[in-house]
C-alpha cells in the first residue's frame, strides 16, 4: 500500500494524543486522591494531548480530495469504522474540554467520572483508528490478529512517554516508570511476533484465483496499460520494500531499545529530565518509521492482477 | 444509506466470456467514451499528451498466459481479461463509506457513488479486492462502473441501444447483460449451461458478475500426432477422415 504521509502523521500523532489522554484518564480517575494533582501539570497533560490529537486530524484531511466535505464522515457509525473513529474522536474532545470548563457542579464530584470517561472516549478511538485498517479484507497483513493489540500499545506507550515527561509526583512516576517500562519491551515483542507472522504467511489467494481459474497457473502476458494508475500507485506500492529491514531494525531501536536505555536511566538516576523527553522523542520516530512499514509492505490483493 | 439494502430480487450485472474475448480493450474505451460524459463523467485523464500519462477507467484489460494443466490435459494459451465493477451482494465499499457516499440500489443492486456526497477519502478503494474502483486526483472524489444507468434506463435510447458501452461495443459478444438474480434470464441460463463462475468467493462479497471459463481446448495427442510429418502422408481428404475416426 502506498504509505501517504498524511495517514502516517495522523495515526502517530494522534495516536500519541489519545494515548495521553488514556494515561490522564486512568491517572486522575483511578489515582489516590483525585484532586490532589497539581492543576498545572494535568492542564499541561490535557492541553498537550489536544495539540496532538488536533495536529493529527489536521494531518488527516489532506489525504481527503474534498476536505470541506468532512462534516459528512460522522454520519455512517453504523458500518463504517472511519464514521466511528470521527465521532469517538469529537466525544473525546468533548469530554476533554468539559474537564477544564467551569461548570455549576464542584469540580471535585464529576473529576474522576469524567476522567474515566475520557480513558473510555480515548481508547475507543484508538480501536477505532485500528479497526480501519483491521476491517478489510483485502489486506491480508492488516486483518492480523495482532494489529489492534498493535496501534494500542503504540498509543500507550507514545502517550504513556509524553504523559510521564510532564511534570508528575515522584510517587506516580515510581509507579509509571516500571510500567512503561514492561511495556515497550511488550510492543517490541508485538512487532516482532507481526512481522515474522506476514513474511511467512504471503497473499492467501493467487492469481488464478482472482481470474476464476483457481487451477490454472497464470503469468502476466500484457498488462492493461503502459504507464501508472491510480490502481498500482495507490495498491502496488513497492518502492523500498527492499530496504524494509534496516527500516525494522532502525523503527525497534527507535521505539524500543533507545526507550529502555532512557527509562532505566531515569529509574537509575531518580530523575526524568531529559531521559523521558529523549523517550518520547524516539519513540514518536519508531512510532512514524514502524507506521510506514506498515503500510508500505503490506499486500492488497488487487496486486495479483498485475 | 451506507449500510446495505435487503437483498434485491433484481441483480443486473454482466457475464464475461473468457472464451471468446480476445482482449481488443474495445469494452474499455467504448466505456471511456460513454462515461466521460455521462453520469460519472468527467472521466479524468491527467498529462493525457505529456510524460506519464494517466487517468481513471472503469474497464481494465488484462492478458496472461497459462501454463500448460496435465491434469486436464490443457495446453498453454493466452487468456484476456476483463476487469471492471462485480456489483457485489456485499460490497465492503459500500459499508467502509463514512458519508454515505458509496452505495448500493435496493431495486437492481447496482453499486454507485454519489460524487456530491464523497470526500475522497478512497477507503473504498482499499476495501475493495478487484480493484473496481478508481480516484479522480482531478476531482477529489472517487469513480467507479455505473453499468451504464443512465443507458439501460434511459428510455428516449432504442430499446436495443440500453445495454452497458462495453457490452455493446464488444465485436466478439464476449460480455453479456441482464438479471442474474432472475434464473430464466439468459445470462443465468448462460452462466448454467458454461460453469459461470465469481471471482474469489471465498473473500465473501458475493460477486454478481459471472466469468465463464474458456472452454476447454483439444488436447494437445491430437497437436502432435496432427503435425506436419503426418500431414505429408495422405491427400487432404484421408488426413480429415483420419481425424474424424480418431475422435
Amino acid at each position: 500500500m502506498n504509505p501517504a504521509l498524511s495517514v502516517i502523521l495522523f495515526t502517530t500523532l494522534s495516536g500519541t494524543g489519545y494515548g495521553l489522554w488514556l494515561w490522564l484518564g486512568l491517572r486522575i480517575a483511578l489515582g489516590p486522591r483525585a484532586y490532589d494533582f497539581e492543576p498545572i501539570g494535568w492542564f499541561f497533560a490535557l492541553l498537550l494531548g489536544a495539540v496532538l490529537t488536533t495536529i493529527g486530524i489536521v494531518a488527516s484531511l489532506w489525504h481527503l480530495g474534498k476536505p470541506l466535505r468532512v462534516w459528512r464522515a460522522f454520519t455512517q457509525w453504523r458500518t463504517s469504522w472511519m464514521s466511528r473513529e470521527g465521532v469517538m474522536a469529537v466525544a473525546t474532545l468533548a469530554v476533554a474540554v468539559l474537564m477544564v470548563a467551569p461548570l455549576p457542579i464542584p469540580h471535585e464530584i464529576v473529576q474522576r467520572p469524567l476522567a474515566a470517561l475520557l480513558a473510555v472516549c480515548a481508547l475507543g478511538t484508538i480501536c477505532s483508528t485500528a479497526m480501519i485498517y483491521a476491517s478489510l479484507k483485502p489486506i491480508p497483513a492488516w486483518r492480523h490478529p495482532l494489529v489492534l493489540p498493535g496501534y494500542i500499545g503504540f498509543a500507550l506507550l507514545t502517550g504513556g512517554l509524553a504523559f510521564a515527561a510532564l511534570p508528575q509526583p515522584t510517587p506516580v512516576l515510581r509507579f509509571a516508570l516500571p510500567v512503561l517500562l514492561v511495556l515497550t519491551i511488550a510492543m517490541a515483542i508485538l512487532k516482532l511476533a507481526y512481522w515474522r507472522a506476514i513474511d511467512a504467511k504471503p497473499l492467501p489467494q493467487t492469481r488464478g484465483d482472482a481470474i476464476g481459474l483457481p487451477n490454472r497457473k497464470p503469468s502476466v502476458f500484457e498488462r492493461p496499460h503502459t504507464e501508472a494508475n491510480y490502481l498500482t500507485k495507490e495498491m502496488g506500492f513497492v518502492v523500498a520494500r527492499k530496504h524494509a529491514r534496516k527500516m525494522r531494525v532502525f523503527s525497534l531501536l527507535l521505539f524500543a531499545a533507545l526507550p529502555i536505555l532512557c527509562i532505566a536511566l531515569a529509574i537509575a538516576t531518580s530523575r526524568p529530565w531529559p531521559w523521558l523527553d529523549i523517550a518520547t522523542l524516539c519513540a514518536i520516530c519508531g512510532a512514524f518509521l514502524e507506521r510506514w512499514l506498515f503500510f508500505a509492505q503490506a499486500k492488497h490483493l488487487v496486486t495479483l492482477y498485475y | 444509506m451506507t449500510a446495505l439494502p435487503p437483498p434485491s430480487k433484481k441483480k443486473l450485472g454482466l457475464v464475461i466470456d473468457l472464451d471468446t474475448c480476445v482482449g481488443c480493450h474495445a469494452c474499455a474505451t467504448s466505456c471511456k467514451e460513454w462515461n466521460a460524459g455521462g453520469i460519472a463523467g468527467p472521466l479524468t485523464d491527467e498529462r493525457p499528451y505529456g510524460k506519464d500519462p494517466q487517468g481513471v477507467w472503469f474497464n481494465r484489460v488484462h492478458s496472461y498466459e497459462l501454463e500448460a494443466d496435465a491434469a486436464t490435459k490443457q495446453p498453454a494459451q493466452t487468456l484476456h481479461f476483463p476487469r471492471s465493477c462485480l456489483h457485489c451482494e456485499t460490497p465492503a465499499c459500500v459499508t467502509v463509506c463514512p458519508t454515505g457516499a458509496s452505495y448500493k440500489r435496493a431495486e437492481d443492486g447496482i453499486v454507485l457513488v454519489d460524487e456530491d456526497k464523497c470526500i475522497g477519502c478512497k477507503l473504498c478503494s482499499w476495501a475493495c479486492p478487484y480493484g473496481a474502483r478508481e480516484y479522480s486526483h482531478v476531482e477529489g472524489v472517487m469513480k467507479k462502473c455505473t453499468l451504464c444507468v443512465d443507458r439501460i434506463y434511459n428510455d428516449k435510447l432504442d430499446e436495443i441501444d440500453r445495454q452497458p458501452a462495453c457490452v455493446q461495443a464488444c465485436p466478439t459478444r464476449a460480455r453479456h447483460f441482464g438479471d442474474l438474480g432472475d434464473p430464466d434470464s439468459d445470462v443465468s441460463k448462460l452462466v448454467a449451461e458454461r460453469g459461470g463462475v465469481a471471482l474469489m468467493p471465498e473473500l465473501g462479497y458475493q460477486p454478481v458478475n459471472r466469468y465463464l471459463p474458456p472452454r476447454p481446448r483439444r488436447t494437445g495427442d491430437d497437436a502432435t500426432t496432427d503435425d506436419a510429418s503426418q500431414a505429408d502422408t495422405g491427400n487432404l481428404a484421408q488426413r480429415w477422415l483420419n481425424r474424424i475416426l480418431k475422435r
